[in-house]
């Protein structure tokens, strides 16, 4: 069976001024036109690929990876992740994949492993402490364990974000600029790990606004701006198409020429 | 099934977020029982010493046996009203609220564990201040069924409330409205410290329109099998606003209310 790993089928997205209490309970929806974060953008990521979400702050990035997780609906249009609806069948759509938030989020009641056994429970995996060490030790946190997550540094909670998303060993992985605010070593460390578990089959999902990272890392890359998909395509043959020598040039190209181009 | 999945077994997540939930108010349980116990406690030396021997409710009873039963509700309610409210709204302002709303939880399982961990805080608390007041009085439930049955419904109720208000509420301050203009005048007011048929006729009326009043009632009946008004009565009406309160949480979580845009 080959099926797309994430499938992304015309979504829209408008934030509509949000519905009241009364509206909710009556399930009315609010009359007066929102915001439109994304416009019709279709994707379709093949399992194993290691793709790159690119274009500037507000371009709808975080919003596409929000429907794709279910921290948001999508107006109009259907995504799927490994064949299983985000909505209609969001609970096999969630345990497929593992997001890494942009937001540098944690919980100060816990350690570093309570944290991850929690989100390793939530997913209903108990006994999960084999694999909870090997993420540990791969994101090198074996130390802090047993620290509580308040005492952490930015970057080591980073890595906690990370080895949260991997708790249930999804198949596809989502990182929302995983490397905004962290060191050249745990970027480093950081892109050693991720590269690894793309080659073990893990579908890797990418936003970030370092463009050397995503051209050594990414093989196909879409460009959002303001909620539009302006280009999709292979990273060398986007770089080709705007003869440019490294793909921050094509980023700027891109930007600015405002050409949309069909996917 | 993916095969990087294979020998994977997804099951519930309900049980291990009713875990957190109950360790979050457990961890740091001198505020969150013991502060309680001691407000109790306090209450009942101060009002023991104004008052007892110059008031008896109905006929028999110490004024301090009588207030016990109110002051171990009223302390039940408030927290379990605090536990899923506090929660919600330092996940929801930390961010961390993500990491429930990424697995694959079921607006069921969030609302059962959310709700059960509050009960539970709630009960820890009234367990606590009986104990401390059996120091004080001989305080043993007639009709235990009772106790145990209004406890869990009022403590439910007001999980409920602490769940719509965690969900509704965006700052601290919001939910202090909630919880200072509507949950203390609402507790402090329905029999706690009187028995309503000390009120002129007008306030006993304007009681009867209190839900809380019926919980405190069933609840105290348990201890002495004495009421302001029929247990049956006080069962329907608290029985219907547990139902009513639940289903308008569950509403809310099923439509993602503040929680998915």
């Amino acid at each position: 069976m080959n099926m797309s790993a994430v499938k992304i089928e015309n979504i829209s997205k408008i934030y509509a001024p949000s519905p009241s209490l009364g509206q909710r309970f009556l399930s009315a929806s609010p009359a007066r036109k929102g915001f439109q974060a994304l416009n019709d953008i279709s994707i379709n990521i093949e399992p194993g690929e290691f793709f790159g979400l690119l274009g500037p702050n507000g371009a709808g990035k975080t919003s596409l990876i929000s429907i794709l997780a279910g921290l948001s609906r999508p107006s109009n249009g259907k995504a799927s992740i490994c064949g299983y609806d985000v909505v209609a069948d969001y609970k096999n759509a969630r345990r497929s994949l593992g997001v890494v938030p942009q937001e540098l989020v944690y919980d100060p009641f816990f350690t570093v492993r309570e944290t991850l056994r929690n989100q390793s429970g939530y997913y209903g995996l108990r006994n999960n402490d084999d694999w909870i060490d090997e993420i540990l030790m791969n994101l090198g946190l074996s130390d802090k364990a047993d620290a509580n997550m308040r005492a952490l540094s930015g970057g080591m909670k980073r890595r906690v974000l990370v080895a949260q998303a991997l708790v249930h060993r999804p198949p596809v992985i989502i990182l929302d600029e995983p490397t905004a605010g962290v060191d050249v070593d745990l970027r480093r460390s950081l892109w050693d790990f991720i590269s690894r578990l793309n080659k073990e089959g893990h579908t890797i999902l990418l936003t970030t606004h370092y463009l050397e990272e995503a051209q050594t890392l990414c093989g196909r890359i879409a460009f959002l701006r303001k909620g539009k998909m302006i280009a999709l395509d292979t990273t060398q043959a986007l770089m080709a198409k705007f003869g440019s020598e490294d793909l921050e040039e094509t980023f700027v190209q891109i930007m600015h020429t405002g050409s949309e181009q069909a996917a | 099934m993916n095969p990087l999945q294979q020998n994977i077994k997804f099951g519930s997540g309900f049980p291990t977020l009713l875990r957190k939930e109950l360790l979050r108010f457990w961890k740091v349980s001198l505020q969150t029982v013991a502060a309680p116990v001691m407000t109790a406690l306090l209450y009942l030396l101060v009002f023991a010493q104004v008052l007892e021997g110059r008031v008896q409710v109905y006929g028999t009873l110490s004024y301090v046996s009588f207030l016990m039963p109110g002051l171990m509700m009223m302390s039940m309610m408030q927290n379990a009203f605090a536990n899923p409210s506090s929660s919600l709204i330092q996940s929801r302002i930390t961010g961390n609220l993500v990491f429930v709303l990424l697995p694959p939880l079921s607006y069921l399982e969030i609302f059962g564990a959310y709700v059960l961990a509050a009960i539970v805080r709630g009960i820890c608390v009234g367990v606590g201040i009986w104990v401390v007041a059996l120091l004080f009085m001989p305080l043993w439930p007639v009709q235990p069924f009772w106790i145990v049955l209004f406890a869990v419904m009022a403590c439910g109720v007001f999980a409920c409330l602490g769940l719509i208000a965690g969900l509704w509420s965006e700052k601290f301050d919001q939910l202090a409205v909630f919880q200072n203009f509507l949950i203390m005048p609402a507790t402090f007011l329905s029999g706690v410290f009187y028995s309503i048929h000390s009120l002129p006729s007008f306030w006993q009326a304007v009681s009867h329109w209190n839900p809380v009043f019926y919980m405190i009632d069933g609840f105290r009946y348990g201890f002495f099998g004495i009421s302001d008004v029929s247990v049956w009565h006080s069962f329907s009406v608290v029985f219907c606003f547990f139902i009513l309160a639940s289903l308008l949480a569950l509403k809310l979580l099923a439509s993602g209310y503040k929680l998915r845009t």
